[in-house]
């Protein structure tokens, strides 16, 4: 493994040097000495015998400020810096998959091997292994002409085809002129471009992308690919979700939660069920713990699609709460670039960051450190602007070879004190076509997963119309509307049960209320700790939401109050055993009949 | 060494001195010239203007003090000779006891644990508190604070905690303690026989808040130490993280750095984070678990110092009005122990009683409002009484498997089975039927006798 803290000189860069004068926090402002300055740009600060990664944020004169990513105890005025005019990158190429990086995408697992319990500052190590061999099969042959994205051959990584592409800045027309299948590492050559005026370009397995700059937009600009409306439903097999709030493939959602509301296994549940090639974990400024449960449980669990163990089609990017805050900003960013790379491949990649809100957080702390001028709640001016510029890198994209490939980004969000109104649960709502809004509410009745039906929502069920009546059944929609109303209804009584009592309602509005707890408890509520409860596939989802809608559109004969509550215990009960019994098992026929049975009988 | 003179600015704790080639963070120490000195940490470096915070406090600083810069950061003394000894909130012997200054030392604050070398944590710690044990079990390795409000035993907890959890090593940090609180925790620790493994870091009300602002970071070092090279499985109690958040808002506005919510910096969540993170179990090594009190002004969950606190933590335990409150409270990481390491029945039961509890609480609110109650609602309220007496006191001290048969017991009393709404088979073998009910009883009438004996002592 090859430490590559200052990189050997690059000719097309022009590096700089200079000098640390000021220093507050992991803010350090340099002086420049010689060269130009470039925004953006990463530097290297020199403190003894370690060199220290930075990004230059603002330049004023010949005095630049820039957030290190690492903690700068020890820095002294004076200190000398390289600046190396290339920004912030990540590594592209076969062997992504199932690894776990930081922020800046060193591998922690070769960190562990190398300097064992602890992070030292000081040390980056390549992203993607240079020893390994991958088998390259050209899709391109000498003469053909090929310009940016296009594919150029692939690897098998794992299950998936990793297409080699055309690196995507690639500003003109090429003719491949050499081109070898076989066994390579990634740094090694294996295809020659050539322009027009006889210039060779050689191109590896290996490719890096400035993580900030969104990866599709110089081809999209032009119209080498082209972005689509999200028109398929993402499955997440969380009833909740897929029936009522459902995310598109290529679209945006958001998750906000006070403290103990179960974002995190929410979270959890997503990345461990959706049926999606790609899953991205940005663990951002959250707890290491939940990212160990995640690298423990993932290697023993099998993708029901592929029967291969999730880890593979996992990559998971860890910038815990306890390590630099300026990685933290970053680390989004290349979640999100490493997304981009493989929907370019044609692939359905899923990015899962928690939380939005600590990244917010980090541009706080600097634009703090930069004593720029604050705003509300002292998040700087630029927060929904950068918040919809994540957001907008999502989305559907036909590909050069004509697949199509989708990034869809969740965010957790983790708003102070529970309160939906501050900055940045406001910005992300205002960008998001999906809200799942978690209460305490909730999560003190158990009532898990702990989204409030009553003010979540999701724009792409009406987008989606056609999907889901061509998919799910005719008249999906009305009756997801229908069932949504019921339970607004449901609270407006339950409400009124409040101020009045029981005997303060008619027996029909009862059982309104009786209806509307029974599709919560019965559908709404799913136990994650349950081996079959936790993931209801689509069919099977269908097969409940009709059967639950019988129970709903049922005109219940019953005489009194506690006969109809008696009832509905019990049809409440045979659905939950129901919920926990394998699909078309003889335990779930028998509670099939049951609750059929039940019906017919009262209705 | 240089003894840098001419202090430019001393506010509140914070001095600034014109210095050369002084790095960041290293510490230094001033000299007053009425003879007193103090330990200093560079906190800001602007050209050779070098801005320190002083441990103990500006007052009485002059501007003819001069300062030597240490060219080192701040280290504290670590080895096992510290055991059973208590030191200041900076980590200098306080209680007259032999000199350690030849022991070894380690920079406090380090860099942060590597996420690969964790592991997930598996070992139930047993508290023998029902509300902690049955329905949020701490968990080794854990980072947990109590949430509660002045007034309340929140001291009295953390040392129960404290001493009947199985730690090789408890290490102690107080922050703003007062001397009375301070006597109780030295005196706990002294006569239920801990002392020996124990080491305390105390920061007292009086102390200077420079000195708080280090405490935890003193206390954490010395704790992943033990954990990491000695393999130990080492307890760190702290009290109270609120006023550690106090002293890093009042040195922040010092600073004149910009507030972000009631008067606390933006850098709340990363600060407190930094140190909550230091819990770990260590892959192939000992383990960190911190229990923390929080006490929240007002009773006010999202207060800044609560709200953050709660993001960062595996869960929380809200004391209020003398009981766990079952709802306030917890532990994100039961599930890895409950009906793994504990009995198969010990979710649904606690589950289906947290529910009903639930239940009661609406019933007793229809109650109180004289609504016609159902039958259900008096099932409720009676089950609501019943869980109050068993479970929620305070004094209750039952080792977990009992409390779980008690658990049934109590749901059997108040409901039909199929009422319960849980997995048939569990309702088969759990729950008791009627004559069983009464032998459960007296074996367990026997069993809190016997522990609250124990609890006297430990009080």
């Amino acid at each position: 493994m090859v430490n590559t803290a200052i990189p050997t000189e690059s000719p097309q860069l022009e590096s700089a040097l200079a000098r640390v004068v000021e220093v507050n926090a992991n803010v350090v402002t340099l002086e420049l000495e010689q060269g130009n300055l470039v925004k953006n740009e990463v530097a290297y600060l020199a403190v003894g015998d370690q060199s220290l990664k930075a990004e230059v944020i603002r330049i004023q004169g010949n005095r630049a400020d820039m957030q290190v990513f690492e903690d700068v105890k020890g820095v002294r005025v004076g200190d000398r810096i390289v600046c190396t005019g290339e920004l912030l990158s990540v590594e592209l190429g076969p062997g992504l998959l199932g690894r776990v990086f930081d922020g800046l995408q060193n591998p922690l697992a070769d960190l562990a091997q190398t300097h064992g319990f602890f992070l030292p500052r000081g040390i980056y190590l390549d992203a993607l292994n240079r020893d390994r061999r991958w088998t390259f099969t050209p899709q391109v042959k000498v003469g053909d002409t090929v310009q940016a994205g296009d594919v150029l051959g692939t690897v098998m990584e794992g299950q998936i085809p990793h297409k080699i592409m055309v690196p995507f800045d690639q500003p003109h027309r090429l003719a491949v002129s050499f081109i070898q299948e076989g066994s390579f590492r990634i740094e090694e050559p294996v295809v020659h471009l050539q322009n027009g005026s006889g210039d060779s370009i050689r191109l590896s397995m290996l490719q890096r992308w400035p993580v900030k700059v969104p990866l599709s937009k110089d081809m999209q600009d032009r119209r080498l690919v082209e972005r689509q409306y999200p028109s398929e439903a993402l499955v997440t097999t969380i009833r909740i979700i897929d029936t009522f709030f459902p995310l598109a493939k290529g679209g945006t959602a958001c998750v906000p939660g006070p403290f103990g509301a179960g974002k995190t296994v929410l979270q959890q549940l997503i990345a461990k069920f959706s049926e999606v090639d790609v899953v991205i974990i940005v663990a951002c400024g959250e707890r290491a713990g939940e990212v160990v449960e995640t690298l423990t449980e993932f290697p023993a669990l099998l993708d029901p699609r592929s029967g291969r163990p999730l880890m593979e089609r996992t990559i998971i990017i860890c910038n815990t709460s306890s390590m630099p805050v300026a990685a933290r900003e970053a680390s989004i960013y290349t979640g999100i670039t490493l997304g981009e790379y493989y929907r370019q491949m044609g692939l359905q990649v899923l990015l899962l960051a928690d939380s939005t809100s600590r990244w917010a957080q980090a541009l706080r702390e600097i634009s703090g450190r930069l004593e720029e001028i604050p705003g509300e709640e002292a998040f700087p001016a630029y927060l929904d602007s950068r918040i919809k510029g994540m957001y907008e890198r999502a989305g559907v994209l036909r590909t050069r070879d004509g697949s199509v490939g989708s990034l869809t980004i969740l965010g957790n969000v983790s708003p102070a004190g529970g309160n939906f109104e501050e900055p940045v649960t406001q910005s992300t709502i205002a960008t998001v076509k999906v809200f799942l809004g978690l209460t305490y509410n909730r999560a003190y009745r158990r009532a898990y997963p702990a989204i409030e039906p009553l003010i979540s929502w999701s724009r792409y069920l009406d987008q989606l119309q056609d999907y889901f009546r061509t998919h799910l059944s005719p008249e999906w929609v009305e009756k997801v509307k229908f069932s949504l109303e019921l339970l607004k209804t449901g609270d407006t009584i339950n409400q009124m049960m409040q101020v009045t009592g029981e005997e303060g309602i008619p027996l029909e509005d009862y059982i309104v209320y009786l209806k509307a707890q029974f599709l919560d408890n019965a559908y709404l509520q799913q136990d994650a700790f349950d081996d079959v409860d936790a993931s209801s596939p689509q069919a099977r989802q269908v097969q409940s939401f009709l059967l639950v809608l019988k129970v709903l559109e049922a005109e219940f004969k019953v005489a009194t109050k506690p006969d109809a509550y008696g009832l509905f215990t019990k049809l409440t009960s045979l659905f939950k055993n129901l919920n926990y019994s394998v699909l078309d098992s003889s335990d779930y026929q028998r509670y099939e009949q049951e609750l059929e049975t039940l019906l017919d009988q009262n209705a | 060494m240089i003894e840098h003179t001419g202090i430019l600015e001393i506010n509140g704790d914070i001095i600034k001195i014109k210095a050369k080639g002084v790095r960041y963070g290293e510490l230094a120490t001033l000299n007053n010239p009425n003879g007193r000195t103090s330990p200093a940490q560079v906190i800001r470096l602007q050209g050779d203007l070098v801005t320190l915070q002083v441990f103990t406090g500006g007052q009485g600083i002059s501007t003819g003090a001069t300062v030597r810069f240490l060219g080192h950061p701040m280290e504290v003394i670590c080895s096992d000779n510290i055991l059973g000894r208590v030191f200041s909130g900076a980590g200098q012997p306080i209680d007259g006891g032999p000199d350690l200054s030849m022991e070894p030392q380690v920079e406090i604050a380090g860099p942060s644990i590597n996420p690969w070398m964790r592991v997930v944590p598996s070992n139930l710690i047993r508290t023998n508190i029902p509300m902690i044990d049955m329905f949020n079990c701490l968990v080794e390795s854990q980072k947990i604070p109590i949430f509660t409000v002045a007034g309340e035993p929140y001291n009295e907890l953390l040392a129960r905690i404290g001493i009947q959890a199985d730690a090789d090593i408890i290490v102690f940090a107080g922050m703003g303690l007062t001397f009375d609180d301070y006597h109780f925790f030295w005196n706990t620790f002294q006569s239920q026989g801990v002392f020996s493994r124990t080491v305390m870091f105390v920061n007292m009300a009086s102390d200077s808040v420079v000195e708080r602002l280090l405490t935890p970071d003193i206390a954490l070092a010395v704790a992943e130490r033990f954990a990491v090279e000695d393999s130990r499985r080492v307890l760190v109690l702290m009290t109270d993280m609120t006023a550690y958040a106090d002293a890093l808002k009042e040195v922040g506005i010092a600073m004149e750095q910009i507030p972000s919510n009631r008067g606390y910096m933006g850098d709340l969540y990363s600060t407190l984070a930094f140190r909550y993170e230091r819990a770990c179990d260590f892959k192939g090594a000992g383990s960190v678990t911190i229990l923390t009190v929080t006490t929240m002004p007002g009773d006010d969950v999202t207060h800044p110092v609560p709200d953050n606190t709660g993001f960062i933590t595996e869960g929380q335990f809200y004391l209020h009005d003398r009981i766990i409150d079952p709802f306030g409270s917890l532990s994100r990481l039961k599930q890895l122990v409950i009906g793994t390491k504990t009995r198969e029945d010990h979710g649904a039961v606690a589950n289906t009683m947290i529910r009903f509890f639930a239940g009661a609480k609406e019933a007793e609110k229809k109650q109180s409002l004289a609504f016609e109650l159902s039958d259900t609602d008096e099932k409720l309220l009676h089950f609501g009484k019943l869980f109050r007496e068993r479970f929620m006191d305070f004094n209750v001290n039952i080792a977990l498997d009992d409390a779980l048969n008690l658990g049934w017991k109590t749901l059997a009393e108040c409901f039909s089975p199929e009422e319960l709404l849980m997995k048939e088979d569990l309702i088969k073998k759990y729950l008791p039927r009627a004559a069983a009910a009464e032998d459960l009883e007296a074996e367990i009438t026997v069993a809190e006798a016997a522990k609250d004996v124990d609890l006297v002592e430990v009080r």
